[in-house]
């Protein structure tokens, strides 16, 4: 996993509460191999009229957003259905970074184990953050993982403000060394064999 | 032993616990599936090997063909090739596979058990929601997500980031004729909620799930989930060892009395205290059908559907509202008046010998009068329902018998219904768009699908049972 260091790049408003992880990517496009990437999926249905075409409206379809890898968005976001689809095509995209007033429990937790920083911002704050990157589109947020800092937007004079977020001191500690999951665990392989031939002598059926 | 029968197996899988709270859980057996294909590939992009191959255990079930069970069967090509990794993935790492051709085929959730891989006291994970099923022999089984399935397939643990809270719900006295495990657990979702078992492990306890066999604890603990809950389960009992004595993945011989002593005391102390306790009545509990988008709308199959105006609050009738209007169904009519076009039979939730034994005593010698499928949960399902006569009721009566698989469950393999189409299911999800775009998923018993099937609307079994039809 790619470590994760300061992010400053352009940032996207998404002005929907509630997006699903159905309307992150939808539920008929499971089936493609993960190498493939999911990149041009992430939003399908909102993103695209039936026959594919893009609706020029939306605002990840706009060249002033193009190359974003921060996404501010509204409460509740990656709520419904567990799949990691969701965090993946995000990823895919190029995001980085979701920001919002609150997330989806299971989304929030597929996010660190993809090297994707969820944070948590109070509610008004993001508002005034979207409604300034909309005024300025293409402006770009700074987000120091380190200092646990949101700055920004920077390049503009609007909006500016820098907001502390909460992070899990361990999730930040795996994210800054790049190290997933199983590069974790994998480290601690001398507990888990001992623990392993404990489990077996006392379940050798198993 | 102390605690719940849930504290004691999450307690007996824990290795560790990090600075941040998160648990690192060992997982006795992990099953594998067609869906799995992102699992194994993120394991050989890390150049790791599976690190307990005889612990895993795999079978291709979403993508598969109804019409036959092969590979070739399967017309479209990235079906095909999820179906065609599974072998290849499970070949290359020997993991034990249940392939198409081999009779022991199916949905992960029926081999499971049927195999003797799901055991009393066992931590298991697949990465799918639906594996609360195995709780019903005393496990605790927990649905994965796919980058948990590389996690798991590396290193045979799991990373829990809070240990889940537990609920009791009791259910006492003897269920009423026509009314079945897929009742019970309908009108449990629809008094606790889709959410009222959100952050819980649910323990099901009480005489009426004492006196239930095997098969119906199961489709009971599958649709756990759609209660919110992380897992479900049922403590062992001389029913469960019954069930499990002498099949294949099972323990043999001295081991055998060993792990049965060791199961006999897997039950939760009766001073356990558990966070929330719900109790229902198996008295008053009805064959049941859903009539909107989510698990909890069901009622009573001789109630009425409701009216919104009678919600408790605005989001309530907002929902009740969506739910009608995607449904085409009005406030107020008998559930009875629900018109149906299709029937299917099938799923890891009611796709076992006694569903497919019950649905056949209503189909037997009656016929069906819209388009109705019986999907075994296996090839061995299949075949002991073959051998009691129950493939030829089901053809006589006009069902299409079909080869294992998930099939219209959730429509991955090409079963779908049509947009409009009421379809009453056996199945666990009556979500929006969940068996294709557009259809109107009715849960319902097996029973209650072959009911609907003879008489093209939802019908109370209980009429067909008595002759009245
Ligand atoms: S039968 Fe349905 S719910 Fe069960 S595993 Fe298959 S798709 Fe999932």
């Amino acid at each position: 996993m790619r470590k994760f260091e300061t992010v400053e790049a352009v940032a996207a408003p998404l002005e929907m509460p509630n997006v699903d992880t159905d309307q992150i990517i939808p539920a008929r496009f499971l089936w493609r191999a993960r190498s493939d990437g999911y990149g041009d999926l992430l939003f399908n249905d909102i993103r695209s009229d039936s026959d594919g075409s893009r609706k020029p409206d939306f605002v990840l379809n706009r060249p002033a957003f193009a190359g974003a890898e921060v996404l501010v968005a509204d409460r509740n976001f990656g709520c419904g259905s567990s799949r990691e689809h969701a965090v993946w095509a995000l990823a895919d995209a190029g995001f980085r970074v979701a920001i919002a007033p609150s997330f989806g429990d299971i989304f929030f937790n597929n996010s660190f184990k993809n090297g994707f920083l969820p944070i948590v911002l109070p509610e008004a704050r993001c508002n005034e953050l979207r409604a300034a990157l909309a005024r300025n589109p293409g402006a770009k947020l700074v987000v120091d993982l380190e200092a646990q800092e949101v700055r920004g937007p920077v390049g503009v004079n609007d909006g500016f403000a820098i907001d502390h977020f909460e992070i899990d001191p361990f999730r930040r500690e795996l994210l800054l060394a790049g190290m997933d999951d199983i590069s974790f665990t994998l480290s601690q392989s001398e507990t888990i064999g001992r623990f392993e031939d404990r489990y077996k002598a006392a379940m050798p059926w198993v | 032993m102390a605690g719940t029968l849930f504290d004691h197996i999450w307690d007996r899988h824990t290795i560790m616990v990090r600075p941040d709270g998160a648990v690192l859980l060992h997982v006795g057996r992990h099953l594998v599936h067609d869906g799995s294909r992102a699992g194994f590939k993120a394991l050989a992009e890390k150049g790791l090997p599976v690190r307990h191959p005889e612990r895993t255990f795999g079978t291709p079930d979403h993508y598969v063909s109804t019409h036959a069970s092969t590979l070739e069967a399967i017309a479209e090509p990235h079906r095909r090739e999820m179906v065609a990794a599974l072998t290849e993935n499970a070949r290359a790492s020997n993991v034990t596979l249940f392939d198409l051709g081999d009779v022991r085929q199916g949905i992960v959730h029926v081999i499971g058990p049927e195999q003797g891989i799901t055991l009393p006291g066992l931590l298991m994970v697949c990465g799918d929601s639906h594996t609360a099923t195995h709780g019903a022999l005393g496990a605790l089984a927990f649905g994965i997500g796919a980058s948990e399935v590389s996690h798991v397939l590396a290193t045979q643990t799991l990373w829990q980031s809070s240990r889940p809270k537990s609920m009791r719900v009791t259910v006492d006295g003897d269920l009423g004729p026509g009314v079945t495990p897929k009742d019970v657990i309908l009108a449990i979702i629809a008094k606790i909620s889709a959410a009222g078992g959100t952050g819980h492990v649910i323990e099901y306890a009480g005489s009426t799930f004492r006196n239930m066999s095997m098969e119906g604890r199961m489709t009971v603990c599958n649709m756990s989930i759609e209660a919110g809950a992380r897992a479900g389960m049922v403590a062992p009992d001389e029913t469960t060892f019954a069930y499990l004595k002498g099949r294949p993945y099972a323990p043999q011989g001295a081991d055998w009395e060993r792990a049965v002593a060791y199961w006999r005391g897997l039950v939760s102390a009766p001073d356990a205290v558990f966070d929330s306790e719900v109790y229902l009545d198996a008295a008053e509990i009805e064959p049941m059908a859903s009539w909107g988008t989510s698990p909890e709308n069901a009622a009573p199959v001789s109630g009425l559907i409701p009216d919104p105006a009678h919600a408790p609050d605005a989001e309530r009738r907002g929902a009740i509202e969506r739910a009608l209007e995607y449904m085409g169904l009005k406030p107020g009519m008998r559930m009875e008046e629900i018109p149906i076009n299709r029937v299917f039979i099938g799923s890891c939730t009611n796709s076992r010998i006694e569903d497919l034994r019950a649905a056949a005593e209503v189909a037997r010698g009656r016929k069906a009068i819209i388009p109705a499928l019986v999907v075994a949960g296996s090839g061995l399902v299949k075949q002991q329902a073959e051998a009691e006569g129950l493939d030829a009721i089901f053809k006589a009566a006009g069902f299409r018998w079909g080869e294992p698989g998930c099939s219209m469950c959730v429509g991955m393999n090409g079963d779908i219904v049509a947009e409009g189409e009421h379809c009453a299911s056996t199945s666990n999800r009556n979500f929006v768009g969940r068996q294709g775009r557009g259809a109107r998923t009715h849960l319902v018993s097996p029973a209650m699908a072959a009911a609907a099937a003879v008489t093209g609307r939802i019908t109370d079994v209980r009429k067909l049972m008595a002759g009245g039809i």
